[in-house]
């Protein structure tokens, strides 16, 4: 099992060159590490000028997905690597939307049962 | 035996990603023969740990939108007063950056170390692991203020009871996680700092301790939202 990464017939076409290694620029890392830093103060600035409602959350969500895109992607190098890896890790995750969406429905059964049944939830 | 292929492919001029996709699943015995089997190793463990991180976020989504007092501002509840003033979330906030930071020092001790260079490779992975020890220091720190303000898994003066729970648990698995986190780190760097993965020339184990190391900090990500900032 303990092997070196086997050269492909894809090393050929030269699109796996990292098959040996990542060789990448080091101003990749600090451009990256830039932009997380500015992506959190903007989290934390929501925080601060107290943004509430839709826009709150519109916010939140889209700075988290921009720098967990950016950590996976360039940090951990999912863009260099080969596609079968990266669906094989990318995709099963996206089952945990059905077990938020059933989690949901039955938070507000649980919700609604207090209120109802359990004197406003004690 | 290259011509061939490459004029086969030059017939055929299917996507290039599918082509890899079918190859490698159609492989004999192993899929990811084109990645360093550790590394698609540590990513397979960083997937179930993504499910286990992602149960705990659910349940603290199930409890919080089905509680009927209200939840603690996290804003307050985790206020700093810093020179007479109380400045909302100070202390996550700089957490978060701490990790980030330590996120940006591991990156680039992996490039480092795909370069060869023992010395940078090593004191850039100490820095990671000090920042690493920092950021559970402030947790800690986090944590005994919220207990000393009479916080617990199962009752707290600031609104819904589950608030305690979901706090201790989240953060305490992913400070469990930061601190084994530490300790590997430690390991590598002292075994790059020895010479140990020149014998071999083969410094993909930097890279695996990075993948874990980045995962903490993605983590992080999604808990600074959805219980911090939510």
């Amino acid at each position: 099992m303990n092997h070196a990464p086997q050269a492909t017939r894809h090393d050929i076409a030269g699109n796996d060159a990292h098959a040996t290694g990542q060789h990448h620029p080091i101003g990749v890392y600090l451009k990256v590490w830039a932009y997380l830093f500015v992506l959190s103060a903007m989290s934390y600035l929501v925080d601060y000028f107290a943004v509430q409602g839709i826009m709150r959350w519109l916010l939140i969500i889209t700075f988290m997905l921009l720098k967990a895109g950016l950590i996976v992607a360039i940090f951990m190098h999912m863009a260099w690597e080969r596609l079968s890896l990266v669906y094989a890790i990318l995709v099963p995750p996206l089952c945990l939307a059905t077990l938020v969406g059933l989690m949901l429905i039955e938070s507000r059964y649980t919700f609604w049962t207090r209120i109802l049944f359990l004197d406003f939830g004690g | 035996m290259s011509q061939m292929l490459s004029t086969n492919a030059q017939a055929k001029p299917a996507p290039s990603g599918q082509r890899d996709i079918a190859g490698d699943w159609s492989s004999d015995q192993e899929v990811f023969k084109a990645t360093h089997w550790g590394k698609a190793m540590m990513w397979i463990f960083l997937l179930s740990d993504t499910f286990i991180f992602s149960c705990f976020l659910t349940s603290y989504m199930t409890m919080r939108s089905s509680v009927t007092e209200p939840w603690p501002n996290a804003s307050e509840v985790f206020a700093l007063t810093i020179a007479g003033q109380a400045i909302p979330l100070i202390l996550i906030a700089i957490m978060t950056f701490v990790l980030i930071s330590s996120s940006g020092t591991m990156a680039m001790a992996v490039n480092f170390g795909y370069r060869r260079d023992r010395r940078k490779t090593a004191l850039l992975m100490l820095v990671t692991a000090l920042l690493g020890a920092t950021f559970v220091g402030m947790q800690a720190f986090e944590w005994t203020k919220l207990i000393h303000e009479g916080v617990r898994p199962w009752g707290n003066p600031m609104g819904a009871a589950q608030f305690g729970a979901s706090f201790f648990m989240i953060t305490g698995f992913h400070g469990l996680h930061v601190s084994a986190g530490v300790i590997m780190l430690l390991i590598i760097a002292s075994k790059v700092a020895r010479g140990h993965y020149d014998a071999r020339g083969d410094y993909s184990a930097v890279e695996i301790a990075g993948l874990y190391w980045h995962f903490v900090d993605l983590v992080w990500v999604f808990i600074f939202a959805f219980f911090y900032l939510w």
